[in-house]
């Protein structure tokens, strides 16, 4: 129950913000509509692309748009309050709690995206819909998988950014790290360019990585492209990459637990 | 009139010395200043390299080469990153208003202007303009020049600059009006940057039209480098529009100072 308050307070939090919401909507829009034609244009001149169609492409920009913020693909949400309370110090007051650092913040972080998905992601899904004609997932399987898979994606990023923020333990400032780990989001997530398109090996190593559950993964299940046990190796993937980071997180906060307690002398 | 004179030949000299203070600053965070500067090279360059795949994949853009592509995308990659080194910071215009800290700036005897553009000054970002100048002078190798396209090329980069200039001021003024509105000038600023990385004629011809006679970035890159590849205008458009970024430009700065002048006379302190 606790962790459920904790999610309310940052989808609250967040909500707060509207003037914000909207410039962002519109803005997601604005690049929206510059990629579904760069996409066009592309796609009519290989209409098989990567195995997808025209249609296709354009729906991945949207969708791409709307996830953008839901998985905070370049950075920020709760993991920058983090790096703030590690710089100033006030993360010692967190790690007196009774609960986890890596649970505390990935609840409130599960409450941000809750939120940046209900607004910034259905909005510009609605506008991609009409001005674009993008499809819709096909069954209700695909539909209740898509979820699924993005649930896994915000995970995934938390654990990332969990990590880019912990390195403020050593550095004092994440905010280095944190360009550069968004850097390697952008483009590995398939959002400069789907990762279907990619040319061999690039395309293989790229669908291997974390950041293909960013867009890549819960974009082929809306799309249809992964049904079956297909469907059921990408969410794995995904899952797989949860596990191995979360514990990695875990590790890192205890070594820096020890660093902490060392500081206060 | 002496007056005026005076205080924006002071100008460049106030800029620089914050400027300094906030270079110094950020030298603070080795580790970071040096991934950052990394980071802003990298940043557009990779947009780049997704160009590049794309172009590996289909051989040419509606007809454009990745070369020409190139040059299209150095030319609004070093307008962006001009205006964004000098006075990216007025997009933090909206925090100055809400934490107060516009207040402290107006009492201070130096223009408000000069004082938000060069606060937080971020050296590292000469890393974005240092590769969209390598990559527009790997483009210029294969123009083939003559004597009116070096000046076409030279007023194009000018231009460009001040022309983004003007978008970054213009639509950071919203936030004296909606604070945390910021992002809705990055749907022009950067927006505009994307839009001018493509041939524009894979846009339909009424978002040319808007990118030509409502927000005139078309003229940051687009006229002029038809004129410097010796294209003809796909959507026949006058060919003297090569020569007009500085009259664009221009009229751009104008507004930009207009918008700048309204908001700052009608802010009124956040009061709290």
């Amino acid at each position: 129950m606790l962790y459920v308050a904790i999610a309310t307070r940052g989808f609250r939090r967040y909500s707060t913000y509207r003037a914000a919401t909207l410039a962002g909507i519109f803005t997601n829009c604005v690049f929206g509509v510059i990629y579904s034609y760069a996409y066009l244009a592309l796609w009519e001149q290989r209409p098989d692309a990567g195995g997808y169609d025209a249609t296709d492409a354009v729906t991945y920009v949207w969708i791409g748009q709307a996830l953008l913020m839901t998985v905070a693909l370049w950075g920020g949400g709760t993991t920058d309050d983090l790096a703030e309370r590690i710089r100033t110090g006030d993360v010692a007051i967190d790690l007196y709690r009774p609960v986890g650092l890596v649970p505390w913040y990935l609840a409130a972080d599960l409450g941000r995206a809750a939120y940046h998905f209900l607004t910034r992601g259905l909005a510009p899904t609605v506008v991609g819909f009409f001005v674009f004609d993008i499809v819709l997932p096909g069954s209700a399987t695909a539909t209740l998988a898509f979820l699924v898979s993005l649930v896994l994606a915000v995970v995934t990023s938390f654990a990332i950014r969990f990590l880019v923020a912990s390195s403020a333990f050593w550095l004092l400032d994440q905010s280095g790290v944190k360009m550069l780990s968004g850097l390697a989001a952008m483009f590995l997530s398939g959002m400069v360019l789907p990762l279907v398109i990619f040319p061999e090996p690039l395309r293989s190593i790229a669908f291997a990585l974390p950041w293909a559950s960013y867009l890549q993964t819960p974009a082929d299940i809306w799309l249809g492209k992964r049904v079956g046990l297909d469907l059921l190796a990408g969410l794995g993937l995904q899952g797989l990459w949860i596990v191995l980071l979360v514990a990695v997180c875990q590790v890192v906060v205890s070594a820096a637990t020890r660093k902490v307690v060392v500081q206060g002398g | 009139m002496g007056e005026v004179l005076a205080v924006v030949r002071e100008a460049p000299r106030q800029y620089a010395r914050i400027a300094r203070l906030w270079v110094r600053s950020s030298l603070a965070y080795r580790a970071s200043f040096v991934m950052l500067t990394l980071a802003s090279l990298l940043l557009t360059f990779l947009d780049f390299v997704g160009l590049a795949l794309m172009l590996h994949l289909i051989g040419d853009l509606d007809g454009f080469a990745l070369w020409e592509i190139a040059l299209l995308y150095g030319a609004s990659g070093i307008g962006i990153g001009v205006a964004d080194l000098l006075i990216g910071s007025v997009e933090q215009i909206g925090q100055h208003i809400r934490s107060g800290t516009l207040d402290a700036m107006m009492v201070r005897p130096v223009p408000l202007i000069v004082q938000v553009c060069a606060d937080r000054f971020a050296i590292r970002r000469l890393g974005r303009i240092t590769q969209a100048v390598a990559v527009f002078a790997w483009a210029a190798w294969s123009v083939d020049w003559t004597p009116s396209k070096v000046v076409v090329a030279l007023l194009m980069v000018v231009s460009a600059s001040a022309i983004f200039f003007a978008l970054f001021v213009t639509f950071s003024c919203i936030q004296f009006w909606t604070q945390d509105a910021s992002e809705f000038a990055n749907a022009f600023t950067y927006g505009g940057n994307t839009m001018t990385q493509y041939p524009l004629s894979i846009f339909p011809s009424e978002v040319l039209k808007s990118l030509t006679f409502v927000i005139p970035v078309a003229f940051a890159n687009w006229y002029p480098c038809l004129y410097l590849l010796d294209r003809e205008d796909p959507f026949g458009m006058p060919e003297w529009f090569a020569v007009a970024p500085p009259f664009v430009a221009a009229l751009m700065c104008v507004v930009a100072v207009l918008a700048w002048r309204t908001g700052v006379r009608r802010y009124t302190s956040t009061g709290s």
